[in-house]
């Protein structure tokens, strides 16, 4: 197989272009899929059997998990792939996921406790699924912090790596947790093997709303490794032609 | 269905519209801060690149 390709775009000058021609095909696709999900979602999804009109906070509030998850794991095998290879590319990847990632795992929880309120009457229980989400902010909100400690970007760069690979073993906690402990939070929705346990008129706006969140991100990505490209070859000289316009 | 209806959420408003609510103004935010992050990057590399011309 030829890899010039991938060689070609871990180059900064050309990823830094690619990403800015990339980001408004993830972003307006995001849009329209997070306008149709909301629509689905609130309006045409049926109302719970338990839950009533309750239940619509699912709309946000599993995508966002789901978000707070595929996040740090595109953090975690970026930080992997940089702390192997030493590619530079990859611990910028690293770097731009945490904040979003550290957003969407603040909104699973806060609209998880707008959702346990009601039908669990309370605002949060230190059970397995909750904390070990809380944990996920925590881990997200500890590398941000990390990073801002040490000046010496590839000692940053290192350090926040390998505290992201120790934190991975966090990811199989959270997603097993209803499974492994008694907890008050609901089994999983959409299970992976087998039929979802839930009608296709409920389903399909979530699913929507998860790839329209997905595509999101993608789009965020891409701008904040702009940022990310434009800082850490601050001095290289393609600058000059590649910031021009 | 009729809008009050639709607002009132079968009595969970109180819980289903925050949750939104909470949701869109995270999104909004964060492609403001990642827009304003590569904008600032961008005119502070401009900056040096112009101070760093007018040096040599």
């Amino acid at each position: 197989m030829n890899w010039t390709w991938f060689h070609k775009l871990a180059s900064p000058p050309h990823f830094y272009r690619i990403a800015g021609r990339l980001a408004p095909w993830f972003g307006w696709p995001a849009f329209l899929l997070i306008v149709v999900g909301l629509y689905g979602g609130l309006v045409l999804a049926p109302a719970d059997y338990q839950q009533g009109d309750g239940f619509r906070i699912l709309y946000v509030h599993a995508p966002s998990a789901w978000m707070s998850m595929f996040i740090y794991s595109t953090l975690a095998i970026a930080a992997g792939i940089g702390l192997v290879w030493r590619i530079k590319l990859a611990h910028a990847v690293a770097a731009a996921s945490a904040p979003v990632g550290a957003w969407f795992a603040f909104l699973a929880l806060a609209t998880g406790s707008l959702w346990g309120k009601p039908m669990w009457g309370t605002w949060w229980v230190w059970d397995a699924r909750l904390t070990s989400e809380l944990i996920l902010l925590f881990l997200y909100m500890g590398l941000i912090a990390l990073r801002a400690s040490i000046d010496e970007r590839e000692r940053a760069d290192r350090a926040c790596a390998v505290l992201a690979l120790v934190g991975v073993v966090n990811l199989p906690i959270i997603h097993y947790s209803v499974y492994w402990w008694n907890t008050l939070h609901q089994g999983s929705t959409i299970t992976k093997i087998g039929k979802p346990s839930i009608t296709s008129d409920m389903l399909w706006p979530l699913l929507v709303m998860m790839v329209g969140f997905t595509l999101y991100f993608a789009a965020i990505l891409m701008t904040r490794l702009r940022a990310e490209v434009i800082r850490r070859e601050r001095d290289a000289s393609w600058l000059r032609e590649g910031l021009a316009r | 269905m009729n809008w009050t209806e639709f607002l009132a959420m079968g009595g969970y408003a109180a819980f289903v519209w925050p949750s939104f609510g909470l949701t869109l103004v995270v999104l909004i935010q964060n492609i403001r801060a990642a827009r304003r992050l590569h904008a600032t990057a961008r005119e502070e590399a401009l900056r040096r690149l112009d101070a760093g011309r007018t040096q040599s």
